[in-house]
């Protein structure tokens, strides 16, 4: 039976998480000497206070987003995937080779053509450990961490020597054409007479991500695919008996993980940079794990996450501009929020659950 | 007048809201054997572990030998002298018996003057109680009967003058079991007090001097064995009256629906689990293979359910089953009209934090029927599941239930409804009844006899010789990956099934 009505378990456990973390959070800012409530307004209005701040904080949700559903997807094949932020770098190659080889005539029809180059380049950069796992049974976790560092490097070879333009000392690729640059908040919100920052990166991408969102919880819960792969998360035996095949699972799963976290790219390489550099991705390919958890692999619950990782990201960009706390500070605060909906989960459910039986047994 | 070796006085334990044990009181006087007796779920469990310090009472007093104590963990039950010996043996495989005995009670640092010590005991207790063991035999190469011998050793050399038995022959042949009892009076005599947990009516009636009743947390009676009988005992756990044999008519076999000739199955450690199955099921009737588990069954219902890869020939109404190849998974299997009723339900059978609704489609969720356009139809699953819950009288009968907060019995009757709903050719069915209770096995049965009387199939594997007798119309033991004999069901007994069982050809 369960102990706790859905909403407490959906809604209250990450809240209290969320509570203590930033108790804790604004702990430590009491220690090193600055003032906790002046903090979180700066954050607050650096991320949320102004189309610019929602504009940046929209934006690294896009790439949160898309690498959150990536780990969700394969977490629920029982593969936990920690090379998001490889196959994001892949995905980046793909836009960057898609935007420089055509001459595209119109952003639409490059978008499209960009957003499939990604989803490929990161499903195939994904599926080298998929197919280890599911043939040879080396684990995904070990190999998707290490071909994050053969993306790397393989990064760091094609944009030193084969993409950099003749002439240039930066290792990146040269701008992407006029006609390639996807329309901003901005732009978009202006046809509607709304006005939203035009300096922000937030893009037409984050309108794909919502999208995506819809997308991944349809294939989880209204499809036979989805199905299976659920199934397969939840017992291997279960699986086998009814039929499913583990190869199959585990190399779909990873593909449509892998492609997801690969369309990271169309945000930040195609919407943001208009070329590819170096380290285009960021760490958002590990943010996404942390998405994910907290989320509970749900595309909704991916979704706020997204949201507030990107507040924090955005409000964190802010406090280390306007106060001498250090950038590492927000690393700490983001760690806190990782471990207190993440790794400590029970410590908040298991008094909750106390609380509700005992609730339940006084109305009996 | 000596006092008991254990009293219990109003145990109450609730585990959320689930009363697991209710206002329990029972005495269990020295050197005698003593039974408790219930369905899955009557809190039998719960009681002995609350005994041996796994839980905390929430009310409630322990005596042992007259004196009041408190056992707040296991540590503290064996230095009150309790020794339990657990339905699945906590034995280190890869250790020899000495060591197994004296992991955990090991004298100091050093294992060289413990195992010496130990040794010595261990042959001082072989000749009191008749337990016989190679104390430097390694676990991984005896037999289960040995191994529980380990176990029973384990608690007399930490000195247990009270033996908890849970469910002590569920793995082992009948002749090992009356073994198990021989050494159960011998304890006995010499003081030994001994609890024995058990769902076997005939158990308890074999080897007890009294017997305690458990039904839904309560104690519903303590007779003396001699006392009462199997049908009084069987409706004091259930509280009505329940039929013991299962009604059904003579078999009228059809044509052959499966025939396996030279079936074998290699295992992923390349060991060979089948070595060349010859045998035939026909419409109409139920073949039992029976068997202690280990001996093949598990892999024969797996290759046959298409999750196991085999070779030899194996067809269905006459056209070949694929063993290995491609078409050789579950799916093709429910195409070519097999329905499965896997042997662990838990495991396999269902996905438990899955709801009901979603486990009816499980294994046939890619039929047209489920689906509308891309995407599944739900509503059409959830329709489907509350006929079949309806149909099988599933309690509660609500699909969106997670499958894990059914009981035993009524998650059976979810995954029976699935398979046998579709109308299989053959159905496969392991354990049927494993860990469900009284009430529902009636069902269960009367189920499994209908479908054959529908001019169907049926594969029975159980370890439940007693339910193969009661069910199959023919009985085929297996030992070691052969089929050691076929019988008609009217013309064997335990005793013959049980030589089979054990390898002793005919």
């Amino acid at each position: 039976m369960d102990v706790m009505p859905k909403w407490a378990e959906v809604i209250l456990v990450p809240l209290i998480s969320l509570i203590l973390a930033a108790i804790l959070s604004a702990l430590v800012i009491l220690a090193i000497g600055e003032d906790p409530v002046e903090a979180v307004n700066l954050m607050v209005t650096g991320a949320l206070g102004s189309t610019y701040g929602w504009g940046y904080t929209l934006y690294y949700a896009t790439n949160f987003l898309f690498t959150g559903l990536a780990v969700s997807v394969a977490f629920h094949a029982g593969l936990f995937n920690i090379g998001g932020e490889g196959q994001a770098m892949l995905g980046g190659l793909g836009v960057a080779l898609a935007c420089l080889l055509i001459p595209w005539p119109h952003w639409t029809i490059a978008l499209v053509a960009a957003t499939v180059a990604a989803g490929l380049f990161g499903a195939a950069w994904a599926a080298i450990p998929a197919f280890l796992q599911a043939r040879r049974g080396s684990h995904i976790v070990i190999t998707t961490i290490m071909f994050n560092f053969i993306a790397a490097a393989v990064l760091n070879y094609v944009l030193v020597n084969l993409m950099r333009p003749a002439g240039s000392m930066d290792p990146a690729t040269a701008r992407f054409p006029e006609a390639v640059h996807l329309p901003t908040l901005h732009d978009i919100l202006g046809t509607v007479g709304i006005s939203f920052s035009k300096a922000a990166p937030a893009n037409v991408t984050f309108l794909i991500a919502v999208v995506a969102c819809v997308l991944v919880w349809l294939l989880l819960w209204r499809t036979w695919l989805g199905y299976e792969i659920r199934s397969y998360g939840k017992s291997e035996p279960a699986a086998k008996y009814a039929g499913i095949s583990p190869v199959a699972i585990t190399m779909i799963a990873m593909l449509i993980s892998g492609a997801l976290a690969g369309m990271m790219a169309i945000n930040n390489v195609m919407g943001e940079a208009e070329r590819l550099v170096l380290n285009a991705v960021e760490g958002a390919g590990f943010i996404g794990i942390a998405v994910a958890l907290m989320g509970r692999s749900h595309p909704f619950g991916v979704f706020l996450a997204a949201i507030l990782f990107g507040f924090l990201y955005q409000g964190g960009a802010e406090l280390a501009l306007w106060t001498s706390i250090p950038r590492e500070l927000i690393v700490v605060i983001q760690a806190l929020v990782i471990l207190f909906t993440g790794a400590l989960d029970n410590m908040v459910r298991m008094p909750l659950e106390r609380l509700f039986l005992m609730m339940r047994r006084g109305d009996a | 007048m000596t006092a008991p070796a254990i009293e219990l006085k109003g145990i109450s334990k609730a585990f959320g809201p689930v009363q697991a044990n209710k206002d329990i009181s029972i005495r269990v006087m020295p050197g005698t054997i003593h039974g408790i007796i219930g369905e899955n779920g009557a809190g039998k469990s719960t009681l002995m572990s609350i005994l041996y310090g796994f839980y905390k009472a929430d009310k409630g007093e322990i005596f042992i030998a007259g004196q009041k104590t408190d056992i707040p963990d296991s540590q503290a039950a064996i230095a009150a002298g309790i020794g339990m010996v657990f339905q699945h043996f906590k034995l280190v495989e890869n250790f020899t018996v000495l060591e197994n005995i004296i992991l955990g009670a090991e004298d100091g640092g050093l294992l060289r003057p413990s195992l010496a010590k130990a040794r010595k005991t261990l042959v001082e207790l072989a000749d009191e109680y008749g337990l016989n063991v190679d104390p430097d035999a390694l676990i991984e190469d005896i037999g289960v009967g040995m191994q529980q011998r380990v176990e029973i050793l384990k608690a007399l050399y930490r000195q247990a003058d009270i033996l908890i038995l849970d469910e002590p022959t569920g793995v082992l042949t009948p002749a090992e079991a009356d073994q198990l009892f021989r050494i159960l009076g011998r304890l006995r005599e010499e003081g030994k007090t001994i609890i024995l947990i058990t769902h076997k009516l005939r158990e308890i009636m074999e080897a007890t001097d009294t017997v305690s009743v458990m039904r839904r947390g309560e104690m519903t009676a303590t007779v003396k064995t001699s006392d009462t009988s199997p049908a009084e005992l069987a409706e004091l756990m259930v509280g009505r009256k329940v039929l013991l044999r299962v009604d059904k008519k003579p078999a009228t076999p059809g044509d052959i629906v499966l025939d396996i000739k030279g079936l074998r199955v290699v295992d992923d450690q390349k060991v060979e689990r089948l070595k060349g199955i010859d045998l035939q099921v026909r419409a109409g009737e139920i073949l039992g293979i029976a068997g202690v588990a280990g001996n093949g069954q598990s892999e024969l219902l797996e290759v046959l359910g298409g999750y196991a890869d085999g070779t030899g020939d194996v067809s269905l109404n006459g056209t070949p089953l694929d063993l290995s190849g491609r078409s050789s998974d579950g799916r093709s299997r429910r195409r070519r009209g097999i329905g499965h009723v896997p042997e662990d339900r838990q495991r396999e059978g269902l996905i438990m934090d899955f709801s009901a609704w979603e486990n009816t489609a499980f294994g046939y969720h890619r039929e047209p029927a489920y689906q509308s356009g891309a995407l599944l139809n739900n509503q059409a699953i959830r329709n489907d599941t509350a006929e079949k819950m309806a149909r099988f009288d599933v309690r509660p009968p609500n699909p969106a239930l997670a499958a894990k907060s059914f009981s035993g019995g009524n998650q059976q009757k979810i995954v029976l409804a699935r398979e046998i709903e579709r109308n299989p050719d053959l159905l496969l069915i392991g354990q049927p009844t494993r860990g469900v209770d009284i009430g529902a096995i009636e069902f269960i049965h009367q189920q499994i006899v209908a479908l054959r009387d529908q001019g169907k199939a049926i594969l029975l594997v159980s370890v439940e010789l007693e339910e193969i007798l009661a069910l199959a119309d023919r009985v085929a033991v297996m030992f070691d990956g052969h089929i050691m004999g076929e019988r008609l069901s009217s013309e064997t007994d335990e005793k013959e099934l049980g030589l089979l069982m054990a390898g002793v050809g005919s």
